[in-house]
């Protein structure tokens, strides 16, 4: 993942000016006008919490959720660092929005033939080595596009450099096993509608630990039904063969 | 006799109704999309359909493999004459339960996307997967029935040489995906209340999936013989119930062991909706069941295992209902109630499988093998041929040193 690419979102930088949704609706050909909620129609919105603003968008999670969850396989972890939906293979279960930790996949509920919504990460320019629309069109870097090994020293950098701006964490380090979006802020996260109760493991590894008893299960149980048939059976034969036995015993 | 015709004319209107209703519903659903036509959003995507059409669908289905390890596989061949029934209701069951899907998915046309594009992380892959195949071993396990009413013996044949393989394979895979209902939700450890999370999540639909199997067998057994008047095994039905219980009774000390696990049983008197929809499901589908059919007088009485049987699969429609809805509500932030729509389209399925089911019990030879005239002077027996099969094979050497002494 050395070279997986990674946004880091400095909330004491950023104005509120919302150019990365603007750019975000031009680049990816959503519906325009301002929304302050992320849906079917915008990728990334702005949340503003006693004059802090805090972009939402998908975390693109270093171990995906959605793309662990879905039955067809139409979300994937690129190595770049996006995870990207493949609408064609969607059979529209929703399960990824059922699961996702961050709530972050929208469906087109208007639609009678619906798509998952969620930000890409500009799969296109990414992979072609170009940053992504919205840390392009950020006039003051608080949207900042690079290798996530490379933001994560920045981050420290930063607060190292001002403890008392900011508080001692970057969220996205581990939550859910850490995410390729990377928050800094000058107050606790939760004050800002970040979840910081999930765990530092992966969810794909809860139903995996599940999963991967599938073998055994079809293994031993198959032993073992066969097993109980095979006795059941078995000693219903040998009565009747007694049985028979005995009935042509008594006969002579 | 009067009063029953009128009563079950009475009950055909109103089917009908539901029907109508149900089918403009469905207009509704497949021309204006899942926004228009149910009230599921993107804090709620997964409503009654989900929880109530294809969780409890599945599970009152496991009447099915329940009764046919107990014939087939420990060969306690007592059970034989309620076998036919109880598998064609798992077998019409896991049909609804694809028709509901077919209403739920988003993209309905694409529902075969899974069985070429593999994802074998996730729970609802191996879901999708079960569920085909044991659909198709459901089938193939009615389809004697079928195959004697219409007279075809060498396919019959076929299919009984292979019974015991099938047997096998329903039952594991029935294991398999009733258990991975509940897999489904240990990705959601935040989101599902803590009353009902629990790594154990698997196991839990498991054991109750027998035990409302077992409800079902009764319930069935005794609407049938009022409904159909065919002679009622009162002696085979209290056995069930006995087995029954004892699943109900581990299930209920599993669930307080879990919670007491998780230092979580301060959440049992916490006032909140959670605790009352928790205590409504263990008091009504597990404490009530287990202290009325105690009394052996109300176990081996009609309206004992009638009324039990009733309480045992209410409590199992809201332990689905509450995992999928009521303990998933808190952290959406919203509270979901369906529409009329998703309401109407769930009565409509249930209807049209109450009314299969009666032309079946009508038409098939469902109840009793011997008002068939093709099988006239033999009985049908399945257990004869598993024999015939073992003899043939492993069992050979063995009868035959056997024999010899």
């Amino acid at each position: 993942m050395s070279h997986s690419k990674a946004l880091l979102i400095d909330t004491t930088l950023c104005i509120g000016c919302n150019a990365c949704q603007d750019a975000c609706k031009q680049q990816n050909q959503l519906a325009e006008g301002e929304e302050k909620k992320l849906s079917a129609s915008a990728y990334t919105a702005l949340e503003e919490h006693d004059g802090i603003y805090v972009r939402r968008m998908c975390q693109h999670c270093v171990d995906p959720t959605c793309a662990s969850v879905c039955p067809v396989h139409a979300f994937t972890k690129t190595p770049e660092g996006p995870v990207i939906y493949d609408e064609s293979k969607c059979i529209g279960c929703r399960y990824c929005i059922q699961a996702c930790p961050f709530q972050v996949p929208r469906y087109e509920w208007g639609s009678t033939y619906p798509k998952v919504q969620k930000c890409i990460f500009c799969y296109s320019r990414v992979s072609k080595g170009l940053q992504t629309a919205c840390a392009e069109a950020c006039p003051t870097g608080a949207t900042k596009f690079g290798d996530r090994d490379e933001l994560l020293k920045e981050a420290y950098t930063r607060i190292g450099a001002e403890p008392g701006k900011y508080v001692n964490k970057v969220y996205g380090v581990q939550e859910v096993g850490g995410t390729s979006i990377l928050y800094l802020s000058s107050v606790p996260f939760e004050q800002l509608g970040f979840k910081t109760q999930l765990e530092s493991t992966a969810l794909p590894m809860l139903t995996w630990n599940a999963l991967s008893k599938v073998p055994s299960v079809v293994s031993v149980g198959g032993v073992l039904l066969y097993g109980i048939w095979w006795i059941t059976n078995r000693r219903m034969e040998i009565q009747r063969l007694e049985r028979r036995q005995q009935s042509q015993q008594t006969g002579e | 006799m009067k009063r029953i015709i009128s009563l079950m004319t009475f009950w055909k209107i109103i089917g009908v109704c539901i029907l109508l209703a149900g089918a403009v519903a469905t207009t509704i659903r497949f021309t204006k999309g899942l926004g228009a036509s149910t009230n599921l959003s993107d804090e709620f995507p997964w409503g009654i359909w989900i929880g109530f059409d294809i969780l409890c669908g599945v599970g009152l289905a496991a009447g099915g493999f329940t009764l046919v390890a107990i014939v087939h596989i420990f060969n306690i061949k007592r059970f034989e004459p309620i076998l036919r029934p109880t598998i064609l209701t798992a077998f019409l069951g896991y049909l609804l339960v694809i028709v509901a899907l077919m209403f739920d998915l988003g993209r309905p046309l694409q529902i075969w996307h899974a069985i070429i594009m593999w994802n074998p992380h996730s729970v609802m892959f191996e879901v999708a997967w079960c569920v085909m195949l044991y659909t198709t071993v459901l089938a193939l396990e009615f389809s004697p029935v079928l195959l004697e009413k219409f007279g075809m013996p060498r396919l019959l044949k076929a299919i009984r040489h292979i019974s015991p393989v099938l047997i096998i394979v329903g039952v594991i895979l029935s294991t398999l995906h009733q258990s991975s209902l509940g897999s489904l939700y240990l990705i959601v450890p935040e989101k599902l209340y803590a009353l009902w999370y629990s790594p154990y999540l698997p196991v839990f639909f498991y054991l109750s999936a027998i035990s409302v199997g077992c409800a079902m067998i009764i319930f069935e057994s005794i609407l049938s013989a009022r409904v159909f008047h065919k002679g009622l095994e009162l002696p085979l039905l209290v056995d069930i119930v006995r087995f029954g219980m004892v699943i109900l009774a581990v299930l209920l000390t599993a669930k307080i062991s879990d919670l007491a696990s998780r230092n979580a049983l301060h959440l049992l008197f916490l006032p909140r909706p959670e605790t009352y929809f928790y205590w409504l499901e263990i008091g009504i589908g597990i404490l009530l069941p287990l202290i009325i059919l105690g009394f052996p007088k109300v176990r081996t009485s009609r309206g004992g295992l009638f009324t039990g049987s009733i309480l045992v699969i209410l409590g199992f429609i809201f332990n689905r209902l509450n995992i999928s809805i009521t303990g998933m509500e808190a952290w959406a932030g919203i509270s979901y109630f369906p529409s009329w729509m998703e309401i109407m389209v769930t009565l409509a399925i249930v209807t049209a499988g109450f009314f299969i089911f009666s032309a079946a019990a009508k038409h098939l030879p469902l109840f009793s093998h011997e008002e068939l005239p093709h099988s006239a002077g033999k009985k049908i027996d399945l257990n004869e041929d598993l024999r015939q099969v073992s003899q043939l094979t492993t069992l050979e050497t063995g009868y035959a040193a056997l024999t010899r002494e």
